[in-house]
């Protein structure tokens, strides 16, 4: 006679839990995926150690130029040359000047956050600019600093900031002229966006640099950078046009029609209603735009002025430091890639943060 | 009575929005006149106190100068700058289609791999995609060009593949096809094999709509496409040869050579692109709801029909458009070739001519113009596809 008996419980078998299963279920499902888990650990292999190796391990660190022994990077050539970089000319002795600036500007940017007085708040937009441009250029009593010798990475940041700043109301005035139903002026905004998005950076930058100065009369001199400034903003806000269009475009139909309704003027009801909203949603494209613009920053070395990526060339034909390109690239190449990719990724969480309805 | 004379009072004129849009819109025009007239007539003024000529009769003028690369005959002592236009355009077509084609293989592999179920796979190919958008383009082009291509070995050490292909700092050397008589038959028959593809795909659609039953349409209309022309490259005695380069000197002679200026920028711009693709390729194939998939899962069909049938054509309509616009983009990145001199038309038109020529407003406006047609055709592509996908029916 059959006696049921209890059967013990067991623990889960290894395979099916934990680490193991993770593993299964995740790199060796089958057997093509197998087989590609095994490819990609190779492609590690062959580029990692390698390259860890080159940066870290094999890397000199320290010392002279007549001390290298190891056939790793040689930072110390960045180490020296670090100043370059960053100020590109600018005088050692005034290095603070634009440190100062920065640090300014990361105060005006943490205060927009906590500042909800709207006239203080467009007080100290008009104002951070000025003294920013006093602090780097010079003037009231600071020595005067010609823009040729403004380069590196405070040339990178400040074209993008130009950029970014003036472009910005520039491009919504596109946008709404865009959108309007005065059909003149819908065409010369049309025309002007689909003109310039038509056409690559460096043809706007060579026409900037070319020929605009053929275009005012003789007395009126442009600084080099001012007319990078300018084919870089025009080029820009052409781009911001177009992003806040698909934010207008987004708006529900209603509140237009509540703005007019509520005897609202053209301007109070775009101010008021129609563009906080639009913005809003424009935010991570606006982000967006704005890594591009930043990366677009260094065709300006096409036309002449030295900004960070510029800077390899220029510290390599230093006759005592020849041949230290890569560092350069990589040292390049890094800073870029920390500005685009934190860029990025505070875009993403602020769409997150929006996209609370789902 | 109160309203009449409100209406003719100035006042009331101006308070009606249509008569204000029109003020507003004779306001700007006037102001876009004005500047127009402002800047052509300082303009001249300029042109005319620095000694410039104005007008295109340039174009006829003998350039005189050498181009690394060009595929139409070019010489340094006959050829105008109008040869000189077209050459440049030329190139920075030949950079677009090969940099369209990678960037579509590379994105469509890393876009799929960004999405497989393994999962180094997909983190791999986040890493890619993370790792290469961030880099400005032109700080790519550099590198490839300044570090990479600068590293390889002179001539006499080139990487040496099967002694056909050969890689070195001048570039890469590829053995180039001889066309002899007879081969124009090979193109005629694959020509032939396309139209005959064409028929056949019709008569399939209309058999499948009519009947249900399926036609191997793609294994057939690839078989017909590769047997043709190969049948008839052998019936007709092999008449495709090849020109091996060879080391002579200090440098090789024959073969097809590619400089180095367009491996950099292909490169540079096919794996900038590529990341942008990928990243459409996978919103687009996650644009697909799992419940489509699972419906044609419940209904029996198979994987490759699922996929084939089901999941492209929708997704397809998500993905196309962004990467049409991407191949707009690499066109117009690949002005940045200026950068490392590969002779494109931004190099040589903006470039060498206009240092050479000095009518800077003539030669940039062309340079746009070029580029404008590009992006008008491309956005003329767009449209079209887009309405040929638009969901139809209901």
């Amino acid at each position: 006679m059959a006696v049921y008996t209890i059967k013990k419980a067991e623990k889960a078998p290894l395979a099916s839990k934990g680490v193991l299963l993770w593993l299964r279920v995740n790199l060796f499902s089958d057997v093509t995926n197998s087989l590609f888990t095994l490819l990609g650990c190779y492609f590690i292999y062959l580029i990692v150690p390698p390259l860890i190796n080159w940066m870290i391990i094999d890397a000199t660190w320290s010392g002279t130029k007549e001390e290298i022994i190891n056939d790793g990077a040689r930072w110390i050539f960045i180490f020296e040359k670090f100043d370059q970089f960053i100020y590109g000319f600018y005088p050692e002795a005034l290095h603070w000047r634009p440190n100062l600036a920065a640090l300014i500007s990361i105060f005006f940017i943490l205060s927009m956050n906590f500042i909800s007085n709207l006239k203080i708040k467009i007080g100290l937009i008009l104002v951070y600019p000025i003294i920013s441009f006093v602090l780097i250029s010079g003037g009231f009593g600071l020595e005067i600093i010609p823009t040729e010798k403004w380069g590196g990475l405070m040339l990178t940041i400040l074209v993008a900031a130009v950029g970014i700043i003036v472009s910005f109301p520039i491009g919504i005035v596109l946008a709404l002229g865009r959108q309007s139903k005065m059909p003149i002026v819908r065409t010369l905004c049309i025309a002007f966006i689909e003109f310039i998005r038509g056409v690559p950076l460096i043809t706007i930058l060579f026409m900037a640099s070319v020929i605009l100065p053929l275009f005012f009369h003789d007395g009126i001199e442009f600084d080099k950078l001012l007319r990078a400034l300018i084919g870089i903003t025009l080029f820009q806000a052409a781009y911001i046009a177009e992003v806040v269009r698909g934010g207008l475009q987004a708006i529900p139909r209603g509140q237009y029609e509540a703005a007019d309704s509520l005897g609202l003027s053209y301007w109070q009801g775009m101010i008021l209603i129609i563009l906080p909203q639009a913005l809003k949603i424009s935010i991570p494209n606006l982000v967006g735009s704005f890594i591009s613009l930043f990366k677009d920053t260094t065709l300006v070395l096409i036309i002449g002025l030295f900004d960070v990526l510029a800077m390899v060339s220029l510290t390599n034909s230093d006759t005592n430091w020849l041949g230290f390109e890569v560092e350069g690239y990589v040292f390049v190449t890094m800073i870029y890639w920390v500005f685009c990719f934190s860029m990025s990724q505070y875009s993403k969480s602020i769409e997150r943060k929006y996209n609370t309805e789902h | 009575m109160n309203k009449k004379t409100h209406q003719d009072s100035a006042l009331g004129f101006l308070n009606n929005p249509q008569h204000r849009a029109i003020i507003y819109q004779i306001m700007a025009l006037l102001l876009v006149f004005f500047l127009a007239y402002y800047f052509t007539n300082n303009m001249f003024d300029n042109v005319e106190k620095r000694g410039i000529n104005t007008g295109f009769s340039f174009l006829d003028n003998v350039a005189g100068f050498g181009i690394s690369q060009t595929l139409i005959a070019y010489s340094d002592s006959t050829s105008t700058y109008y040869d000189v236009f077209i050459v440049g355009i030329l190139n920075t077509l030949l950079v677009a289609v090969i940099g369209i084609i990678l960037a579509s293989v590379l994105g469509l592999l890393i876009g799929i791999g960004r999405l497989s179920k393994n999962y180094l796979i997909s983190r791999l190919s986040l890493v890619y995609i993370e790792l290469f958008r961030n880099i400005p383009i032109l700080l790519q082009i550099l590198f490839w060009y300044n570090v990479v291509l600068a590293a390889l070995p002179s001539p006499r050490q080139s990487f040496n593949y099967w002694d056909a292909i050969f890689l070195n700092n001048r570039g890469l050397l590829l053995p180039e096809p001889l066309f002899e008589a007879g081969s124009s038959a090979i193109l005629i028959a694959f020509i032939l094999a396309i139209i005959s593809v064409f028929f056949l795909s019709k008569w399939a659609k209309k058999r499948h709509i009519l009947t249900g039953e399926e036609f191997p349409l793609i294994k057939v209309s690839l078989a017909i496409l590769v047997i043709s022309p190969v049948l008839v490259y052998f019936m007709s005695g092999q008449p495709i040869g090849a020109e091996y380069p060879v080391l002579k000197g200090f440098n090789f002679k024959g073969g097809l050579a590619i400089i180095p200026e367009l491996l950099a920028l292909v490169f540079a711009l096919s794996i900038y692109t590529a990341t942008y693709i990928a990243e459409a390729v996978r919103a687009g194939i996650e644009s697909v709801p799992s419940g489509q998939k699972e419906a044609a899962k419940s209904l029996g069909l198979k994987e490759h029909v699922i996929l084939s049938k089901v999941v492209l054509p929708q997704a397809l309509r998500v993905i196309i458009p962004p990467v049409i616009n991407q191949y707009l983009n690499l066109v117009k990145n690949s002005s940045l070739a200026t950068a490392i001199g590969y002779p494109e038309i931004v190099t040589l038109f903006s470039g060498t001519t206009l240092n050479q020529v000095g009518q800077a407003i003539e030669i940039i406006l062309m340079t746009m113009a070029v580029y404008l047609t590009f992006s008008l055709v491309i956005s003329m592509v767009l449209n079209w596809v887009n309405s040929k996908m638009e969901i139809k029916g209901r």
